[in-house]
């Protein structure tokens, strides 16, 4: 069975917004939750994991006719293993402060379940530049998630944005937001932030589909 | 366009070329991390030399220029016996003022705290047993609260003139006392290392440096440039 036919635009935003690694698939969470505490962290995290995204899906799709299949996992992980070493050694030399607090985590994107789930679900039966629109959508994505979830405990834990006092010196941090608790809690009030919306439209799209004047049924209320 | 999945046992693929396969990709990538490695590793060593360089500066209170001291066999020795390498002794640095009085000793030691280790270097002025300066060069402490052992400059500040050894204490229960520090309100493990470091290492190398001071009074050594 060849793949499904899509647009280079859908292979883009695909990942961007509708399967969001970590909003919507739920990918990823390890870094997600670990090292959001603050926005840079959550950026260089964002651009580390796009670097090696990006790197991967471009090698694998270019190999993938002499890589058996037997040994693809095998070489995606030392494909990726390698990108994530190359990310980890230009960070500390090129922004060192950022890789001293992303400490142990920049090692760990090569168990980033998202990275092996594109290699194996697209780059390696895809084109090279559609491999490429993917990797950049899903890694453009999962920074987005990133900053969502860095910017909201920034704010809340320490009172300043990228480092920017925003409330003055009155402001008393709620400090739970950038410790790990903090994490789970702001990822759990952005998912129900997104399931209440996308719930909301769904009842908006099923009203649109009645003619005017007619209300439309409400579940458990014959019609 | 892309061939379709194999599906397992329609063909043989030989053992040689999974080897193969394998072999290649794990060369290609030993490869591009061994140039990735020698382009980073001066740039990186080079960092790390200047924060020391900066940090001695910082806490000896800009010094005209400093001596590195190794921390062999039980002594400060300024000149190590040929073939011992300095990189992996303890170093200790002697900083001097312009005129060539001996400002203090500045000491990089860590310890574990609350996440991982903390590292810290400090000066210190052995003859009137005060602390110069203290300034955090590593630490993964709890962002927000532990880390203000680092970004509390209030904290930071009080090293300076603090003697040695230094007490810990509740910023309610400070008595005004020159051996006091107080610790930081939701960091407590946090400050008490840093204290700990401090106290430790003057315990430990206190003696070494009044040897070493012995012997450049004597006229074995001195602050040369």
């Amino acid at each position: 069975m060849s793949p499904r036919e899509t647009t280079a635009q859908v292979d883009f935003f695909r990942g961007v917004w509708k399967e969001n690694p970590v909003i919507i698939q739920m990918l990823g969470l390890c870094p997600a939750l670990a090292v959001t505490n603050t926005v840079a962290n959550s950026l260089a995290m964002g651009f580390a994991t796009f670097f090696v995204l990006t790197g991967s899906s471009l090698l694998v799709s270019l190999t993938k006719k002499w890589v058996p299949s037997e040994v693809r996992i095998p070489t995606f992980i030392l494909i990726i293993a390698t990108f994530v070493t190359v990310a980890d050694m230009s960070l500390e030399a090129l922004v060192p402060v950022i890789h001293k607090q992303l400490g142990a985590f920049v090692a760990l994107i090569v168990v980033n379940c998202m990275i092996l789930s594109r290699q194996e679900a697209f780059a390696s039966k895809r084109p090279v530049g559609r491999s490429l629109l993917d990797a950049f959508g899903t890694g453009v994505g999962f920074i987005i998630a990133m900053v969502m979830m860095g910017s909201v405990r920034e704010v809340l834990g320490n009172g300043t944005l990228l480092g920017y006092s925003l409330f003055g010196p009155n402001f008393e941090p709620w400090v739970i937001f950038i410790l790990p608790p903090g994490g789970f809690l702001t990822l759990g009030f952005w998912l129900l932030f997104f399931n209440w919306w996308q719930k909301l439209r769904e009842e908006r799209a099923k009203v649109r589909e009645w003619p005017d004047g007619v209300a439309a049924p409400v579940e458990g209320r014959a019609a | 366009m892309t061939a379709p999945v194999q599906l397992e046992g329609k063909h043989e693929v030989k053992a040689s070329k999974l080897l193969a396969t394998l072999a290649l990709a794990g060369a290609g990538a030993g490869f591009l991390i061994v140039f990735v490695w020698s382009w980073t590793q001066p740039i990186i060593q080079a960092y790390k030399a200047e924060q020391l360089r900066l940090a001695v500066q910082e806490v000896l209170g800009e010094p005209d220029h400093f001596d590195t001291l190794y921390v062999y066999e039980g002594a400060l020795v300024k000149d190590l016996p040929t073939g011992v390498d300095g990189t992996a002794l303890e170093q200790v640095f002697l900083g001097y003022a312009a005129g060539g009085e001996r400002i203090g000793f500045a000491v990089a030691y860590g310890e574990p705290g609350f996440q991982d280790i903390v590292r810290v270097i400090f000066g210190y002025d052995r003859a009137g047993q005060q602390v110069l300066g203290m300034k955090v060069l590593e630490s993964k402490e709890t962002p927000g609260l532990g880390d203000k052992i680092e970004k509390d400059t209030s904290f930071v500040n009080q090293f300076s003139g603090a003697s040695a050894p230094l007490l810990g204490v509740k910023a309610r229960e400070a008595t005004g006392d020159p051996h006091e520090i107080d610790m930081i309100t939701g960091a407590t493990i946090s400050s008490r290392v840093v204290i700990r470091i401090i106290n430790s290492t003057v315990e430990r190398l206190g003696p070494l440096m009044d040897a070493y001071t012995g012997q450049v009074a004597r006229g074995d050594t001195g602050g040369t440039r």
